[in-house]
């Protein structure tokens, strides 16, 4: 059946998250390195790694998104969230230097949504984050539509399998 | 494990300050089985009001048996909305906005019947008989609804 009429709820713009949006709610299941700055207490049981009772103030975590957001308090230390690697300084000198290089879909898929996510966290190198990804999406767009284009002539899929979700959007190759 | 309205008790009664940042994470989970549970409704409703749309406003019975009531009742409710909508337009005549949905090429088309559907009478009084691998060259708006269903299909040269 051919559903040309269905408009499902597109993900949020920058910052922030769609409630709605499918898009959005898988985005925000990614991963995050963080450390508990606080500890919660009965809760062992989710820390597979140790075995306590409690988490103890200092673990180290892999959370999502969804739960780093909620548990997330700038005036009080209760999660510190680490950058994954992609958006530290070392991979954004790649990234600045030829943002076409990289294979968004192996780092991500979800490089430019979860980068203005990790904004929420007030990391001090958030205005160089910010700079990266906008740059980097500025560098990369010429490119895909270019290919988007050209489909006809050519085999685009090197070119599709190499995009972050939102550039594979934007272009319409999908 | 933790039982949270107890844990929420002793937090309060015996001034547990340390037990809220456990009783905020799960709070954050409760959050969470609902987003996802509501955009789950929520996508659902927006896929049954596009059936109104590619379908037409019956529904087949294999599609309505995956509907719970309240979808159903959304549905009929959506459809008669609709309906005194599509009345109103031109000047109180009605106008079927769900017909040419792409601008139409050509007035009359080819069309393949893929299944065999009976009679079916045109506007000037002629019956067709709609069976099964038979062709014909009918006005295109007739034909929309069917397509829709699967019964024709277009034969572009």
């Amino acid at each position: 059946m051919n559903m040309q009429s269905y408009f499902p709820v597109p993900p949020g713009v920058g910052m922030e998250e769609n409630f709605l949006s499918l898009d959005d709610i898988l985005l925000s299941h990614e991963r995050l390195p963080v450390r508990s700055d606080c500890a919660f207490p009965r809760l062992g049981f989710l820390e597979k790694s140790a075995d306590t009772q409690d988490i103890a103030e200092g673990t180290k975590m892999e959370l999502p998104l969804w739960l780093t957001k909620g548990l997330y308090e700038k005036k009080r230390k209760v999660v510190s969230v680490e950058l994954p690697k992609v958006y530290r300084e070392g991979w954004r000198t790649v990234f600045n230097a030829d943002p076409n290089v990289v294979d968004l879909h192996k780092m991500g898929p979800y490089y430019y949504s979860l980068g203005s996510q990790l904004l929420h966290f007030d990391s001090p190198e958030n205005p160089d984050i910010a700079q990266t990804l906008l740059q980097t999406f500025i560098g990369r767009f010429r490119r895909t539509m270019d290919s988007s284009q050209n489909a006809y002539n050519e085999d685009t899929s090197a070119v599709v399998e190499r995009l972050d979700s939102l550039e594979k959007g934007a272009s319409c190759l999908m | 494990s933790i039982n949270c309205e107890a844990t929420v008790n002793e937090a309060k009664s015996e001034g547990r300050t340390d037990l809220i940042p456990s009783i905020k994470l799960r709070h954050c989970c409760l959050l969470r089985n609902q987003r996802c549970l509501t955009a789950y409704l929520y996508d659902r409703l927006l896929r049954i009001r596009a059936l109104r749309w590619e379908y037409g406003s019956v529904l087949p019975a294999n599609v309505r048996f995956q509907m719970c009531a309240e979808e159903l009742q959304w549905f009929s409710q959506y459809k008669k909305s609709l309906a005194i909508f599509m009345r109103s337009l031109g000047g109180g005549e009605g106008l079927d906005i769900t017909q040419d949905m792409k601008p139409p090429k050509s007035l009359y088309i080819e069309v393949r019947c893929l299944k065999d559907h009976g009679e079916f009478e045109i506007d000037d009084g002629t019956v067709i008989l709609l069976k099964k691998n038979s062709q014909h060259f009918l006005p295109r708006w007739k034909c929309e609804q069917l397509i829709r269903q699967g019964v024709l299909e277009h034969v572009m040269s």
